[in-house]
């Protein structure tokens, strides 16, 4: 029996489900407190457009948004399996590519990002 | 909880509780209540397909299913079929869907039950005869996955034993406490959906021998636990590690074995010159 080709969905869907775990719930509730008004210090709209801009944090933008719409896709995809919809090759495919899209407009939008 | 005195009504003997009778021919004056069992049954000589029996018994209250079982046997029906041996979680032998959870009879308790019981065989197992179930396929896939030491190095008997550390013993020890009693493949909706699924309770004794400092049979277990019909196909739903009665956690050994995997991926194909070792 062949060993599976898995591994190449499964550890950015790994990687992840931990940059998940990790940021979502601290960017949900900043985003929280700034619709309520209360910005914490330091991160404000001018040194968050900052951040983005700079050579260090397009980089880290693009991890997290593509490495969470990767995992979102192919936790999807499991849950579309467990619950009985075993036309497997067309979800994934759906899923994934509607993933690196996602991401590609990240990418594109970043790079056209000039400096603050 | 220790057992109350003879002859003594504790505060909890006392309380009102409805359908209970005291029974003083009992130490302690335990209470015994009238069991409602609603139990699938089949039989392959007679029967085109399985129905419901219902059976009423008197047990102590603080039995458990399989006491019910065994007073239907004893006085109301021998025919009834089920496999139990040690009436105390070890065997793994009376694993059974109590009101439609896996469940060992003799660790399902009937105070946690109120009203009829409903009794029937293993999930995605088949059944033999009332609520016993075939374990072919499991016993089967137990065989592949080589559950056992192959060692890493052999040497002669008078070089003395495989010396462990306390730490090199506690990252298997959990997965080693299997009782094979397959409510993990009950539980796992993903056995169900895939029978070729080799399942938690298989893939995590090859887990364990392969986190064991003294084995060296991973390789060979690879060809089995890597591939698509081995931890692939579980999307870590979880239910094995919440029925399993010896507290192991199949998912995490899953898991686990999903990250050494990819590792070995990464180096076969991405690494020049990389065997996957």
């Amino acid at each position: 029996m062949a060993k599976s080709h898995k591994p190449v969905v499964w550890f950015p869907f790994a990687a992840g489900g931990t940059v998940i775990a990790f940021f979502i719930p601290v960017i949900v509730l900043l985003t929280l407190l700034a619709a309520l008004g209360h910005v914490p210090p330091g991160l404000g709209y001018d040194s968050l457009r900052a951040f983005a801009g700079s050579s260090l944090g397009k980089p880290i933008i693009f991890g997290v948004v593509a490495l969470s719409l990767w995992s979102s896709a192919h936790r999807l995809r499991c849950t579309c399996y467990d619950f009985g919809l075993r036309a497997d090759t067309l979800v994934a495919t759906v899923l994934y590519v509607a993933a690196l899209a996602g991401s590609l407009l990240v990418a594109v939008y970043l790079l056209g990002m000039p400096a603050a | 909880m220790p057992p109350a005195q003879p002859g003594t009504v504790s505060a909890a003997d006392a309380a009102p509780h409805g359908g209970a009778v005291a029974s003083p021919g009992r130490p302690g004056g335990s209470k015994e209540r009238t069991v409602q069992l609603e139990v699938l049954r089949y039989n392959p000589d007679t029967d085109t397909e399985a129905s419901f029996q219902r059976y009423a018994v008197v047990c102590p209250e603080e039995g458990v299913v399989l006491d019910a079982l065994n007073e239907v046997k004893a006085s109301v029906d021998p025919t009834l079929n089920y496999r139990w041996s040690c009436h105390m979680a070890v065997c793994g032998s009376c694993g059974m869907m109590i009101n439609g959870e896996p469940k060992l009879a003799c660790h399902a308790f009937l105070r946690d039950y109120a009203g009829v019981i409903r009794v029937e065989p293993l999930a995605h197992f088949p059944i033999e005869r009332d609520l016993v179930t075939a374990p072919d396929d499991f016993m089967e896939k137990l065989k592949r996955v080589k559950p056992y030491l192959i060692p890493k190095e052999s040497k002669p008997i008078d070089a003395g034993e495989y010396k462990q550390t306390p730490a090199q013993l506690m990252k298997f020890r959990q997965y080693s406490m299997c009782i094979n009693c397959m409510l993990c493949y009950a539980a796992c909706p993903e056995y169900g959906l895939t029978p070729r699924f080799i399942g938690p309770a298989a893939l995590t004794l090859a887990h364990r021998y392969n986190q064991d400092s003294r084995d060296g049979g991973r390789k060979q277990r690879q060809e089995v636990a890597a591939t698509h019909e081995g931890v692939w196909e579980c999307t870590f739903v979880g239910a094995c590690s919440e029925v399993c009665p010896a507290h192991v956690d199949p998912a995490s050994a899953l898991q686990q074995m999903k990250i050494a995997s990819s590792v070995d991926w990464i180096v076969e194909h991405l690494i020049p010159g990389g065997n996957g070792s």
